[in-house]
């Protein structure tokens, strides 16, 4: 290492002393696992559940190739530095999804993994278009104000009357011809973008100090705006919509990214107390979020209802699962959607749904790193916030059906099924790799008579 | 903005661990507790979906199978032969457990016997669905179709039991009243609940198999033991005159203990074979004090009491019991199966079975055999075993001789078959309690001179009956005598 070190000082690097670093070949092998995984998933279920391997699994095998191909060679020619682990990450998790949408379907007789294997086409395509377009995150950064309103009108789209409608209760999606979306979850990221915008232009005025209350330094009353603005917001999702988790879910982003622009512990110290006010004044107003607290603290009291049936299935599942194909995940409601996990749990027990769990820690812990290695605050804000915000909703929705804490409604990215859920993930996988790509990248040689020179040859070296 | 960075990394650490933590508590540690919930549809799907194996009778006519079922789940648990097998077969309910075989073979029933071991791992090779073994009972159907249907005709409550004297297997077992297992193993839990309520609700408690599991007082059917007993001391034999008066003067007592009609036996010196024909109980209860309650107890124990029987087929039968400690006046009661004298009427079946196999008592098995799943391929089948020898050939013979009198000419007339000799004992037992009318037992084996089959009925209560006209020999007899045809027809 010391050696290296000092080599690097004494020379730029060579261009092909790089190609190592950048890890697509890493990436190409780590792919082979995730397909190879996904496809043997696939291939087991119909073993377990029908005794035979599914006639289409060649096919399936190519059609999971050839999108994964495109993405790689995408990121070999868009993304040459990003992080090698990413992809290979989202495509298992696509993988056991499918598996899990189809094992579901022949329960159910639906056909259900057809619509999520088309919608994944469709969000590597826009994962595609993503790294294509943005060429550079910071080009995002220009229209904080834009940005914001785009994200509260796809937000608030479903309320309209005509497209905007109800399923199981929550009116979050909208129609538009035969197909249904749930514009929040584009909503999420725009916001996510459009709150890192804004935070890195006005971040020195939230991090001053106003008055200290308990050895807390409170921020000042009149940066508070930004965020009660993004509180109430949150709450009128909550009650008009009907929906606790995106709620949560986006005011929680809101307060850990302004915590990491401001560096003030006060932030999150008042976000919470704004949770726990607005949960308050949420109960008195929105029914079933007691419905939700009782149901946490104690499923039984419905045994029919969704947590029991869950629990009922991760039980079953026991330590190793029954076999994929073998259990009964049918039985526990929504289980190809809010419940996947659960089914997971079940099938492929308690190893396969740590394993699970470890591979989203992994993907955050890849966007966290972006966040830390990148050198322009906003592009350090956006990987910290949607990572921080990805791992937020695995944790909402995973410990909402595991009885950690009570259940939110909340997609489980790229396991559940849903379009607009699977292509948005996608799309914030691409912004991922296109801020590791950045985190990554070498600074130019050039530049090394440059004053940033020193920080440059730091910066080269950190990379490992 | 590394700092706050990477304190939010740590915080997802945190909740990465919180959902780590949770999910091993729900799935390793509470999952046991989920998965014995009743109300958890996954595990009764589970028992509902393997083929149980059947309980078949000593013909292969099931008693209790699993059969295909059109509803949402795949096999349906029934009993074809109804109420008649029910204190064998037992149910197989999902919400309130197995009883009887169904519990006591679980095992190899559901296919988780280590006996069936190889079989499950040829099943997990080749696919196939594992199902359970079958287990074959001694149970000759005609002889429990008999039983049953004649304690039924006549809505007696009591048992039958029914013993080849040979090997010690059980031929019949019968309880009434009974009930239909059928809804207890309903795939409908409140089904099974209605019909649960419904026998506990009953008076007559039809899930008490009083074949098995019932001590009543023996009354005068233990006389055998008694007689038994002096026999062997070698200072009677059948033609031994005893003291036989219409009241025997109880030792330590002001009390008389009568004889049945008030009347003394045979001038009053009956010999020991004229005491038997007539149940005489001076003459008895003269026997009792005369061998002393230590050898009483000590018959009684070679014939099987104070042992619980059928602990290989874990029945749970009842111990029959000889009370501890007797004083003279307690002997004498306890001579002609008063006191707290106790027996089962398999154990009172015994008592003949033993007499009738030379004095050697086989211990009584009821499981014949225990298959695979294909019903055919032998498993384990039940070896017959010697128990005790319970008397002496020649105290049996005499012993012998002396029922066969009892049926033809004393107190057992309806036990008889026409072209065979049968040999039995009649009892009519005070049930301690003035209002109650008595007990009716029999207890016989026949043919006489080369025995097959010993049978014990007893009749708790025959509501048709009036009170007076209850006795072993009248109410008893006739079912022993159809189910000793039953069996030596077949």
């Amino acid at each position: 290492m010391s050696l290296d070190r000092a080599r690097a000082r004494l020379e730029p690097p060579a261009a092909d002393s790089i190609v190592p670093r950048r890890g697509r070949g890493t990436e190409l092998i780590l792919l082979m696992f995730a397909i190879g995984i996904a496809t043997f998933a696939y291939i087991n279920v119909d073993l377990g559940a029908l005794g035979r391997v599914p006639p289409n699994a060649l096919a399936y095998l190519g059609g999971l190739t050839a999108a994964t191909g495109v993405a790689h060679v995408v990121i070999r020619i868009r993304a040459p530095y990003a992080d090698p682990v990413i992809l290979p990450i989202v495509v298992t998790l696509c993988g056991l999804g499918l598996a899990m949408i189809h094992r579901i379907d022949i329960a159910r007789e639906t056909t259900h993994a057809t619509i999520q294997l088309t919608w994944m086409a469709v969000g590597v395509a826009m994962f595609v278009g993503v790294l294509i377009v943005v060429r550079d995150h910071r080009v995002l950064s220009r229209l904080p104000y834009l940005a914001g309103l785009a994200g509260l009108l796809l937000l608030v789209l479903p309320l309209l009357p005509v497209i905007g409608h109800s399923i199981r209760g929550a009116r979050i999606w909208i129609n538009v011809g035969p197909m249904t979306f749930q514009p929040g979850e584009a909503a999420k990221i725009i916001l996510i973008i459009a709150f890192a915008a804004y935070l890195v232009q006005t971040r020195d005025a939230l991090a001053l100090a106003g008055r200290r209350i308990l050895g807390i330094d409170l921020p000042r009353a009149r940066d508070l705006g930004p965020i009660l603005i993004v509180w109430v917001a949150a709450l009128g999702i909550l009650v008009v919509q009907n929906d606790l988790g995106p709620s949560v879910l986006l005011f929680g982003i809101f307060v850990l990214m302004i915590y990491v622009a401001t560096e003030r512990i006060s932030w999150i110290i008042l976000g919470l107390l704004l949770i726990v006010a607005g949960g308050l004044a949420a109960n008195a107003v929105v029914s079933h979020v007691q419905t939700r607290v009782d149901f946490w603290l104690d499923p039984f009291i419905d045994p029919t209802g969704q947590i029991a049936q869950s629990l009922y299935g991760l039980a079953y599942g026991g330590l190793l699962g029954t076999g994929l194909g073998q259990g009964r995940p049918e039985l526990t409601q929504i289980s190809e959607s809010d419940f996947i996990g659960s089914a997971l749990g079940e099938e492929l027990g308690l190893t396969g749904l740590i394993s699970v769990i470890l591979l989203y820690a992994l993907l955050a812990s890849r966007g966290l790193r972006a966040g830390l290695l990148l050198r322009d605050p906003f592009g350090k804000l956006l990987a910290a916030g949607l990572a921080a915000g990805f791992f937020l909703q695995v944790f909402i929705v995973l410990g909402g059906v595991t009885k950690l804490i009570p259940l939110t409604g909340l997609t489980t990215p790229f396991l559940s099924l849903g379009g607009s859920s699977l292509v948005m993930n996608w799309v914030l996988v691409a912004l991922l790799i296109r801020l590791s790509d950045a985190a990554r990248r070498p600074v130019p040689a050039s530049s090394s008579s440059s004053p940033a020179a020193d920080t440059a040859v730091t910066q080269v070296v950190r990379i490992r | 903005m590394n700092s706050p960075i990477r304190r939010i990394s740590a915080g997802c650490l945190l909740l990465c661990v919180a959902l780590l933590i949770n999910v091993t508590y729900v799935q390793a540690f509470w999952a046991d507790e989920l998965n014995a919930r009743p109300e958890n549809r996954r595990v009764l799907l589970d028992e509902y979906s393997r083929e149980r194996g059947p309980i078949l009778l000593a013909d292969d006519t099931p008693v209790a199978e699993s059969v295909p079922s059109d509803d949402e789940y795949q096999f349906l648990r029934q009993y074809p032969q109804g109420p008649a097998y029910t204190p064998l077969t037992g149910y197989y309910s999902y919400y309130y457990g197995r009883t009887a075989l169904e519990r006591a073979q679980n095992d190899i029933l559901s296919g988780d016997d280590d006996r069936l071991f190889v079989r499950r791992l040829i099943d997990l090779v080749t696919g196939e669905e594992p199902r359970g073994g079958a287990v074959r009972l001694t149970i000759d159907p005609a002889a429990q179709q008999a039983a049953y249907d004649a304690m039924v005709a006549e809505g007696y409550k009591g048992a039958v039991v029914a013993i080849d004297v040979e090997t010690g297997a059980i031929l019949a077992a019968v309880s009434t009243p009974s009930y239909d297992p059928n809804a207890m193993a309903s795939h409908s839990i409140e089904e099974q609940q209605a019909a649960r309520e419904a026998l506990e609700a009953d008076p007559d408690n039809p899930d008490l198999n009083r074949a098995f599991a019932q001590r009543l007082p023996p009354g005068s059917v233990f006389k055998l033991v008694t007689a038994a007993a002096a026999l062997e001391t070698g200072d009677f034999d059948a033609g031994t005159e005893v003291p036989g008066p219409a009241q025997y003067d109880v030792p330590l007592s002001d009390r008389d203990l009568p004889n049945q009609n008030g009347e003394a036996c045979a001038d009053g010196t009956p010999t020991l074979i004229e005491a038997l024909r007539d149940s005489c109980n001076t003459a008895f209860a003269y026997l009792g004090n005369e061998v002393g309650a230590d050898a009483l107890r000590e018959q009684a124990e070679r014939f099987g009491f104070g042992t619980q029987p059928l602990t290989n087929d874990d029945m749970n039968a009842a111990t029959s019991v000889f009370p501890s400690e007797l004083d003279d006046a307690l002997t004498a009661y306890s001579a002609i199966g008063q006191f707290e004298v106790a027996a089962t009427p398999l154990q009172i079946a015994m008592v003949s079975a033993a007499i009738a196999n030379d004095g050697v008592l086989m211990e009584p098995y009821l499981v014949h055999s225990v298959r695979g799943p294909d019903l055919v391929s032998p498993i384990e089948q039940t070896e017959p075993e010697e128990r005790t020898r319970a008397v002496s050939p020649e105290t049996a013979e005499q012993l012998t001789e002396m029922m066969v009198d009892v049926v033809e000419n004393g107190t057992g007339q309806n036990a008889q078959i026409e072209g065979i000799q049968v040999a039995g004992k009649t009892g009519t037992a005070q049930t301690g309690r003035e209002e109650d009318p008595p007990y009716a037992w029999f207890t016989s084996f026949a043919p006489a001179d080369e025995p097959r089959v010993a049978v014990a009925v007893v009749i708790e209560e025959a509501p048709e009956t009036a009170r007076d006209d209850i006795g072993g020999g009248r109410l008893a007899a006739p079912i022993a005598r159809d189910v000793m045809e039953a069996v030596l027809g077949s």
